[in-house]
């Protein structure tokens, strides 16, 4: 067969120029490796992302208050506030798709204790609150319904807080003050570390609900509600369930818009996914670039290769070979270039993530369909840039070709 | 009943185009040359031989007139079409022996059958093994070009050209990188072949060498200028260099290694 041997043809001539055919795969081995490994740690962070979402908990919804409208002047979203410590208990009674619910109180202030103090948020809440979030204490107690009723001044810390106001000593039973007023730290609060926008969750205070909300804050209405959904499967029930129950106690018209917004935690999911898409589509990019200069590197190689077999050229085609027989014999030289080179970019790109798991500790993923992909896309290089090489070549007039020096 | 011609040639006509300016390099050739025969085309440098023998090797068309090859007319066939005929019905001996340095021997002498279908490893192989014992280069069939003398390697050239069957060997100038002694014995091939039926087109500016073959053709400014019979026809010793082992691997003596060509990357 005929092109069996035109293959072993390539094959030969490729191996007459060892180091340089090397050098020109290295291109593609480069190039193929290169986005292999960032497709891999692309993927890593997503999957990274994703999996930190799910810590915060899948079936978590958010209800935020609408913007205040003050004489037809709209203000940001979330400065409302018509949500109320009364709109969440009527959540727990009214919505069956809820399992838990909080109301929270939100509120940046100075904390003391000793002779260090700290600026951080301290969150009133339910201890309903701890469960939905799935958090759990490193030490201590929750608070208690006795505490919520009592408004009592005793507050949970996290890591962050612990560390910084108490050092290495137990914080547990100590004192703090929070605006002055004295709250006595019931536990800390396990670690979270950063969320998926690098915030970190541990520099936190919690304390009961109503403590926050009147001793600190002095107001009446609740900056979020806090809901979890029986299942991840009944998180549009409970949205659908609460945004009646909400419009009915808010009395909306039916031509009114919401007076508040329900986020959960698929939609926040979303946002951070096509944070970490974008980011490995950038890496991949820049990856693929490198795989066009090799590729362009494979185009460079195949027309001197072209230039200095003028005459091998002429002497095939006056042997009988047609434009399609020398088009195919340099076609396949850059294949079997590209081919090559992407078959070991793949050993080396899965080698190089492995590599940077082991040493840096990045989180790397690589599915089989990159994999494919990249080679796919090598392959594609091959012929793309062998392409009109090879056209020069069938093109080529006999008798100059022939004549050629 | 006349035999029809194997080449058939009528007001053959080529002008190549350099940009503005038209240089004619064939203007009306009429040329018959049958069966059987050993034809010399002879005439000095700008006479059209070249031009002739590329057209009638199917390297190139002609602007007008016609040429039938084998019953076959030329003028109306594709590029693809003519590789075909290229393949099948001729074969081509050059002044530079034109090898593949980086393939073998046999290698090289396969080569056409490479680009001919349907023809299995093994037979192209047994082909090429019978075109160069033929020959007489049955035990070089491992060797590379450049380990050869240039008798040696025009003999692998000559292989080449007959491994397909052709019914015609173009032979452009086959001795001109050649001592006297050898190319007496490559003439001595030519005419083994010629005798066994191939028929042979041979250009050459060189008297002697033309005086090989049983006519000549004159070329003058792209004409021909007369076609006369060979007397006194010189005849090659057979056996000189067929079936004596002695001539065979007489690597030197046969002109300078400076002058024998062969294809490969030019050093930088």
């Amino acid at each position: 067969m005929r092109y069996v041997s035109i293959l072993w043809v390539a094959y030969r001539a490729l191996g007459q120029n060892k180091l340089r055919s090397f050098l020109t795969v290295l291109g593609i081995i480069i190039g193929v490796a290169a986005v292999i490994a960032m497709l891999a740690v692309g993927q890593g962070a997503r999957d990274a992302v994703q999996a930190q979402i799910a810590s915060l908990g899948t079936n978590v919804l958010i209800i935020f208050p609408g913007a205040a409208n003050q004489g037809g002047v709209r203000m940001e979203a979330g400065t409302a506030q018509r949500l109320t410590e009364d709109d969440a208990r009527a959540i727990r009674r009214y919505c069956p798709a809820v399992q838990y619910v909080t109301p929270v109180v939100r509120t940046g202030a100075q904390v003391v204790a000793g002779t260090q103090n700290w600026r951080t948020v301290v969150y009133g809440a339910y201890p309903e609150y701890f469960i939905i979030r799935d958090w759990s204490l490193e030490r201590g107690r929750l608070f208690t319904e006795t505490d919520l009723r009592g408004a009592t001044k005793v507050c949970l810390i996290g890591r962050t807080i612990a560390t910084q106001l108490f050092g290495d000593a137990d914080p547990v039973g100590q004192t703090i003050r929070i605006r002055n007023i004295p709250f006595k730290v019931l536990g800390v609060l396990a670690p979270k570390g950063q969320n998926a926008f690098g915030q970190d969750q541990d520099d936190i205070i919690v304390a009961p609900f109503s403590t926050v909300q009147k001793r600190l804050m002095g107001v009446t209405h609740a900056n979020t509600i806090l809901v979890s959904a029986r299942s991840v499967s009944e998180i549009r029930e409970a949205e659908a369930q609460i945004t009646q129950l909400l419009r009915d106690r808010h009395r909306l018209m039916p031509n009114e818009e919401n007076d508040f917004t329900i986020r959960t935690q698929v939609d926040i999911a979303r946002a951070a996914d096509a944070t970490s898409r974008t980011m490995a589509m950038l890496l991949a990019s820049i990856a693929g670039i490198s795989l066009l200069v090799g590729g362009i590197g494979v185009m460079n190689i195949m027309l001197v290769s072209v230039t200095e077999r003028t005459r091998e050229i002429g002497i095939r085609m006056a042997v009988g070979a047609r434009e399609v027989d020398i088009m195919a014999q340099f076609l396949i030289e850059a294949v079997v270039l590209s081919v090559s080179g992407g078959l070991i970019g793949i050993v080396l790109g899965i080698f190089a993530s492995r590599t940077l798991t082991r040493l840096q500790g990045w989180p790397v993923s690589l599915p089989p369909e990159a994999i494919a992909l990249a080679f796919l896309f090598a392959v594609a290089v091959g012929v793309f840039f062998g392409w009109y090489p090879a056209r020069k070549a069938a093109r080529l007039n006999p008798i100059e070709a022939l004549r050629y020096e | 009943m006349v035999e029809a011609p194997l080449i058939s040639i009528r007001k053959l006509i080529k002008v190549y185009r350099f940009g503005e300016v038209e240089v004619p390099a064939l203007q009306g050739v009429d040329l018959d040359i049958y069966r059987g025969e050993f034809v010399a085309i002879m005439g000095p440098s700008g006479s059209g031989k070249s031009t002739l023998m590329n057209l009638i090797g199917c390297m190139d068309v002609p602007t007008s007139g016609e040429y039938e090859l084998d019953g076959i007319n030329v003028r109306r066939l594709s590029k693809n079409e003519l590789a075909r005929i290229r393949n099948k019905k001729i074969g081509f001996v050059f002044q530079a022996f034109n090898l593949l340095a980086r393939a073998t021997v046999l290698e090289n002498v396969e080569l056409p059958l490479i680009y001919a279908d349907g023809i299995s490893g093994r037979e192209r192989r047994a082909r090429a093994l019978r075109a160069l014992e033929l020959v007489g280069l049955a035990d070089r069939v491992h060797f590379y070009p450049t380990q050869l003398s240039g008798g040696q390697q025009q003999r692998v050239a000559i292989a080449r050209a007959i491994v397909n069957d052709p019914v015609l060997i173009l032979a452009d100038e086959p001795t001109g990188n050649l001592d006297t002694r050898t190319s007496a014995e490559i003439m001595g091939v030519f005419q083994q072949l010629n005798e066994r039926g191939i028929t042979i087109v041979l250009v050459t500016h060189e008297p002697d060498i033309a005086q090989f073959a049983m006519r000549i053709v004159e070329m003058r400014d792209g004409q021909i200028h007369r076609i006369r019979p060979v007397e006194n026809r010189r005849r090659a010793e057979v056996g000189s260099w067929n079936g004596v082992p002695g001539t065979r691997s007489r690597i030197p003596a046969e002109g300078p290694p400076d002058r024998l060509r062969t294809v490969g990357p030019a050093l930088p």
